[in-house]
């Protein structure tokens, strides 16, 4: 399965001075007018402080001048410097205009790829039903977002790609784009979003075509192994945005680290102990036993309906390998004895994808 | 101050146009910074208009809330409006009409200093504002008490009829501060009649008089509810029929509650957000439900409509619309009883004989002041009453 | 022939007629309802204010030396970044210009005796700070992090509680709106109903051209703002639901209230500072204002353009697209009048007499430093470019330009150029220049790389960065530690002034507007008699007289002197 390995470039280190890489059809209109502007606004800005140096050097006091303080006046002069800016002006309307409307009408035939924004991450969903926390577009072909917010405001930008939209909630906002070239690039939250805003970031992967498709066809496939399915699905339904996998450390509820297993004090009072039936039920119902600590915080959706007992099993087998602290590969692909006789390529797969999961988050 | 008085003298010997800077001695009414009464009475004509400009620009934001909202949910307005009653608005409009008539009179009063004609007219005013916020309080408490409150708290069961026994609680407790103004301005007045102080006792009897107002306008408010009440069976069969069809009246009580109570909109929403494939089309499809339904509306009989009722007749529905309701006629109730404590100050200056032909100022802006208050009422009744 | 006769009477007027001595004790400032003391103790407030904020800067600037987290997690970032912003904004540079020195000079251009309404005036005042104390404990002790802005849904989450930091804090900023709008209100009326006569409207100085445009936007954009936070504050405390997508209602309906006053409150902040250029470049080049008329034209029209554009702050928020190149072409328009003022400064100097003391210098920054600001608006105009640098440091940069490149160094230029009049002390100009030559450089190292960082891509409000970013951001911090240096320095310059400054002469710089023509500082009525009023740009009949140190009208025709008259008269 080498073939997927990603194309990683160093990810968006900037080309030139003021860009980072040119890696969508908008980055061409953009960078030409970007620069188009800053030599207008040079010239300007030159004519300006020029003109204030010389007059001020000029007509400083000094012995032996002497200034006219007689008002000056010419109307001439005020009409030129209206209507040349307004010229100029009107031309970077237009221009602006123009590729504007390119940005906002997406070509009849797009792949449409659906986002979930939440805090603090992305959720990609692809056609064919795949779910990931990364972006991943074939080259050359026009993609289309459609957006939704979970919670608050959030805004999808690609720095590479030369442009972004808010994700609205209650609203689907929508962004189009045709990558150029195969490499990884940046995507940024740019609407202030929270605590971890600056860490809302993600990546986008251009694959060529057959790549793409490639990844497509894996990345429906959950692994075998039920500690690696548990670590797929945290990262994919939503419980990494608010439960963390470093010790102690609390995002919104409690970190997953080392908590299987203990047993605490609920909000009523009561003694739980955390073991795989309190891991379904946390699942199903999240507000039935809380610790005192979240009640306030928990905004935690039933997952009822959305997560298959399998599921659920394989989430509480990674929150059991993670009991200790730390998963080792052969926790990780560790996959019960009547299962693994059957797949042997899987194995493989199922690691690379961990791999990349990891690859990914460690960014 | 003697200083700046002399100079100022001196300044007069100098006749540079400015007539009547000598004169600051003379009236007492006038301010010193400025240099006539003509100056005076027109810095403070046009500080009260501009003032008067932002306050229809603060209310602007509501209004274009309104309208926002109502463009976008036009079916909510229409069923939320019912439960206003336009009996009462009617009432309140023709309260307030009278007492921008009155409030005029006043100002005609004070330019002809007619001290006694003033302070009656100030007085009727003020107990015309008082009757308006006993209306305006029966109508809140009677919403409060059959849960058409805010969006976020709104759980409005049309169909099962209200029962109270008595005064609502919310009533009394929104009557506790009027009652002892009234109280207190009794006790007030006893004493200043047995001091013998007349000034005074004719502002505590104003006053007692405008906390009775307030009464006065509960009891015409509660009457008025007890008439819709009698025909209220009547009019709450009205309205099932007009919108659930003869036959899903039951049906449409159910689903409502169900709404309203087991299934909070938000989790509602967010459910459909979560669900990924129909997520993108989830918020569209509601709407698309509501437009065809909106097309219903006219030919009621073809589509029944109980889920209109359903869908509209929640916290994000007519839950909006109570929301821009309270806002809107909570601001303009803060705004009437502004006006009343400034009026009281008027009262005070007025007994104290202070306006008249060159002096009538402060008459005249809170006169301009209470038009615009009464204007805006004029605006909100048909918008918010009215219009089906 | 005046200017000798006035040296015996001037000791004696000024111990006894100062405004700033004319009465004592903590009660005659507290209740004062003399204009110029109320806008000393603006003064006063919004320094502090400025001082808050620049600490609060400064921090910001140093948790962003490395990628990492340096010494501030990201909660306490966001909170240090809302903070910085919101005392900015609402407590510094929206009271700075109109309030503290609009409030001081207003009515003394206009040779009138106060405002029109004194207790308006220190209503206002206390209101303000009033708004600022709400303010600031609520943004202090409940740990507000939803930036400047309050947008929803994210302030009005359930996560702060009902009664949480937001409440107060919309709350501080209601009532700081009313002192806005009761100065405003009061700026208006002074103007169109206290003039002199003689005064028409093409015969006022500049800087009230720009305070009275300025008074227009307070006047009518505020009452919008107040009901905005009203609203938001419902939101919170009742769940009206119209700005929360769980109830049906829009987060973007909450955008378009908000920057209908806060785009207009951005001419709030600028407008005032450009009324100071005007006056600063013309004085201290001792040369009549080139184009009078349009420089007053284009205030007003900045005003009244200045409504219009509100939209430009949502171009990424899905507006439709129409809507989208509408506040676009709007959007432009507003940089025409903003050109042809900096044009018509450029054009003051030409001919004339330029003084390089510590107001014009701060002028010359101003001109340099605005002119990077507004230009940068084109690329966040058009809307191509635009998608790429909204919410970028690029947005960052460009309204640092503006409004501190801008308004900030406008307020102290001003503040050097009228101290003397309202303390009647000169302060050391060598060091007023290095304190200037420190903010300019400080100020360009700061922000000029952020223009960098923003086209490269880096998002602003980010308590983290990639490492590729790094090096602009260690630039951008040495530089913020340098200009707050300056800007020490400038503050140090000043104090210094109080304690051992020289006094100061009644008409130190050669100015013609009817201020400096009372004593320095000015007697607590003013003017003894409404003054006669001349071209405020009329420069021929001054002459600088060393024994006074100032200058001085010498065309007896033009003697003006308030005080000299009556008291020659008399004796």
């Amino acid at each position: 399965m080498s073939t997927i390995a990603f194309p990683y470039l160093l990810a968006d280190k900037p080309e030139t001075f003021f860009f980072p890489p040119k890696a969508s059809t908008f980055a061409a209109e953009n960078d030409f007018f970007y620069m188009a502007l800053f030599y207008i606004a040079l010239f300007f800005f030159l004519l300006i402080v020029v003109g204030m140096i010389v007059f001020v050097i000029k007509y400083r006091q000094r012995p032996g001048y002497e200034g006219d303080p007689r008002p000056l006046h010419n109307n001439a002069l005020e009409i030129t410097w209206t209507v040349i800016p307004t010229l100029i002006v009107c031309w970077i309307f237009a221009r602006g205009v123009y590729g504007y409307m390119e940005m906002m009408r997406a070509p009849a035939e797009t792949i449409d790829i659906n986002v979930e924004a939440r805090k603090w991450n992305w959720l990609f969903e692809y056609p064919n039903g795949a779910r990931d926390p990364v972006l991943h577009i074939p080259n050359d072909k026009a993609i289309r977002l459609r957006m939704r917010s979970v919670d608050v405001l959030h805004c999808l930008y690609v720095p590479a790609f030369r442009c972004k939209t808010d994700v609205v909630p209650g609203r689907v906002t929508q962004l189009w784009f045709q990558p150029i070239r195969e490499g990884t690039f940046d995507i940024f939250c740019a609407e202030y979003c929270g605590d971890q805003h600056s860490e809302m970031l993600t990546k986008v992967v251009v694959h060529s075509q057959e790549d793409y498709e490639a990844w497509l066809a894996e990345a429906v496939k959950p692994p075998i192994a039920p500690v690696a399915h548990g670590q797929w699905l945290y990262e994919r339904m939503g419980c990494k945005s608010c439960h963390s996998l470093e010790p102690n450390k609390v995002v919104v509820g409690p970190s997953f680290n080392g908590s299987y297993g203990k047993s605490f004090r609920d909000s009523k009072g009561q003694d739980v102990s955390f073991d795989a039936n309190y891991v379904r039920e946390s699942v199903l119902a999240p507000q039935a036993v809380m610790r005192p600590e979240f009640v306030k915080a928990s905004q935690m959706p039933s997952f009822q309906g959305k997560l298959k007992e399998n599921e659920i099993t394989a989430i509480t087998a990674f929150l059991q390998a993670l009991e200790d602290g730390n998963i080792s590969d052969e926790e990780m692909n560790a996959v019960p004895a009547a299962e693994s006789t059957e797949n042997t390529t899987g194995e493989g797969e199922t690691d690379s994808a961990a791999q990349a999961a990891e690859q990914v988050s460690g960014n | 101050m003697s200083h700046e008085h002399t100079s100022a003298h001196g300044a007069g010997h100098h006749g540079d146009g400015h007539g009547g800077h000598g004169d600051h001695g003379h009236l007492p009414f006038l301010a010193h910074h400025f240099d006539d009464p003509e100056q005076q009475f027109d810095s403070g004509k046009l500080g009260i208009w501009i003032f008067l400009v932002t306050e229809v620009l603060f209310f602007s934001g509501m209004f274009c809330a309104y309208s926002l909202y109502r463009s976008r949910n036009p079916e909510v307005f229409m069923f939320a409006s019912q439960f206003l009653n336009e009996a009462l608005g009617a009432f309140n409009t023709c309260v307030l009409l009278f007492s921008s008539l009155t409030m005029a009179w006043g100002v005609r009063c004070a330019q002809l200093r007619q001290k006694n004609g003033l302070v009656l007219c100030l007085a009727l005013t003020l107990g015309c504002a008082a009757i308006f916020l006993g209306v305006k309080a029966v109508e809140y408490t009677h919403k409060w008490d059959i849960g058409l409150l805010p969006a976020g708290s709104y759980l409005a069961q049309p169909e099962v009829p209200v029962h109270h026994e008595g005064l609502s609680p919310w009533l009394i407790n929104l009557s506790i501060v009027p009652g002892i103004l009234l109280v207190a301005f009794a006790v007030w007045l006893v004493i200043t009649f047995v001091k013998g102080d007349k000034r005074m006792s004719e502002i505590a009897g104003t006053l007692l008089a405008t906390a009775a107002c307030y009464f006065l306008g509960v009891f015409v408010g509660l009457k008025f509810q007890e008439a819709e009440a009698s025909s209220s069976a009547h009019a709450a069969h009205e309205i099932s029929v007009e919108h659930d069809g003869d036959t899903g009246s039951h049906e449409a009580g159910v689903t409502a509650d169900e709404h309203a109570q087991g299934q909070p909109a938000e989790s509602a929403t967010s459910e459909s957000a979560n669900d990924h494939v129909s997520g993108t089309t989830g918020t569209e499809a509601p709407l698309k439900e509501i437009e065809a339904h909106l097309v219903s509306l006219d030919a009621p009989k073809v589509v029944p409509g109980a889920p209109l009722d359903a869908m509209v007749n929640q916290k994000g529905g007519a839950g909006l619309f109570f929301s821009i309701y309270y806002c809107m006629t909570g601001v303009h109730a803060l705004h009437i009883i502004g006006g009343m404590v400034v009026m009281v100050w008027l009262l005070v200056r007025a007994t104290k004989d202070q306006f008249h032909e060159q002096y009538f100022g402060p008459v005249d802006y809170v006169g301009l002041y209470w038009h615009l208050v009464d204007l805006i009422w004029i605006y909100l009744f048909p918008l918010l009453y009215l219009i089906k | 022939m005046s200017a000798v006769a006035e040296s015996p009477t001037h000791s004696h007027s000024q111990v006894t007629e100062n405004y700033l001595f004319n009465t004592k004790g903590f009660l005659s400032w507290a209740l004062t309802l003399d204009h110029k003391r109320i806008g000393l103790m603006y003064l006063v407030g919004v320094m502090s204010s400025f001082l808050v904020g620049g600490l609060l800067a400064l921090l910001i600037r140093a948790e962003l030396f490395t990628p990492g987290e340096l010494f501030l997690n990201n909660k306490q970032f966001n909170q240090v970044f809302t903070l910085h912003g919101a005392v900015m904004v609402f407590l510094f540079i929206i009271p700075s210009v109109p309030a503290a020195l609009g409030n001081f000079l207003v009515p003394v251009m206009l040779g009138a005796k106060d405002v029109a309404f004194p207790r308006l005036n220190l209503c206002s005042f206390y209101l303000w700070v009033g708004g600022a104390i709400f303010f600031l404990c609520a943004l202090f002790y409940t740990g507000l992090d939803t930036g400047w802005t309050f947008y929803t849904p994210y302030s009005s989450s359930s996560e702060f509680g009902t009664m949480g930091p937001v409440v107060w804090a919309t709350m501080g900023v209601f009532i700081l709106g009313f002192s806005s709008i009761f100065t405003g209100l009061n700026f208006i009326v002074t103007i169109n109903t206290m003039r002199p006569p003689g005064m028409a409207w093409f015969k006022m100085p500049l800087f009230l051209w720009a305070t009275y445009s300025t008074s227009i936007i307070q006047v009518l954009a505020t009452p919008v703002l107040g009901i905005t936070v009203l609203l938001l504050a419902a939101e919170r405390v009742l769940k009206i639901g119209i700005f929360d997508p769980h109830l049906n209602g829009d987060p973007v309906t909450y955008q378009h209230f908000f920057w209908f006053y806060s785009h207009p409150a951005v001419y709030i902040m600028i407008l005032p500072g450009m009324g100071i250029i005007s006056e600063l470049m013309s004085v201290h080049s001792h040369k009549s204002i080139f184009g009078y008329r349009f420089i007053a034209y284009s205030s007003v029209a900045i005003a009244i353009f200045g409504f219009l554009v509100w939209g430009h702050h949502m171009f990424t928020a899905g507006m439709a697209e129409v809507t989208t190149v509408v506040f676009s072409a709007l959007t432009f328009s507003v940089s025409i009048p903003s050109a042809i003022k900096v044009f018509n400064w450029l054009a003051t100097m030409y001919k004339g007499t330029v003084y390089l003391n510590t107001p014009m210098c701060y002028a010359l920054n101003f001109l340099f430093l605005f002119t990077i600001g507004g230009l940068t608006g084109l690329w966040l105009g058009a809307l191509s470019t635009d998608r790429a640098l909204h919410d970028t440091y690029f947005v960052v940069a460009h309204f640092h330009y503006v409004m501190m490149g801008g308004t900030l160094v406008a307020f102290v230029g001003g503040l050097f150029h009228w101290w003397p009049k309202m303390t009647g002390k000169m302060f050391n100009d060598l060091w007023g220049k290095i304190s200037c030559l420190l903010v300019f450089i400080g100020f360009n190292m700061t922000f000029l790389p952020q223009f960098v960082l923003g086209s490269r891509g880096m998002p602003r409000r980010y308590a983290r960065y990639l490492e590729e970013f790094q090096v602009l951001h260690q630039i951008s911090t040495a530089g913020a530690f340098v200009l707050g240096a300056g800007l020490f320095v400038a503050l140090g310059v000043l104090i210094h002034s109080l304690m051992r400054g020289r006094r100061a002469p009644n008409n130190p710089w050669g100015a013609a507007t009817l201020e400096w023509q009372c004593t320095s500082p000015p007697p607590f009525y003013n003017f003894a008699s409404a003054p006669s009023v001349t071209d405020p740009y009329d420069y021929l009949p001054l002459k600088y007289i060393s024994e006074e140190e100032g200058w001085v009208y010498i065309s007896p025709t033009k003697s003006t002197d308030p005080q000299a008259h009556p008291e020659i008269a008399k004796s």
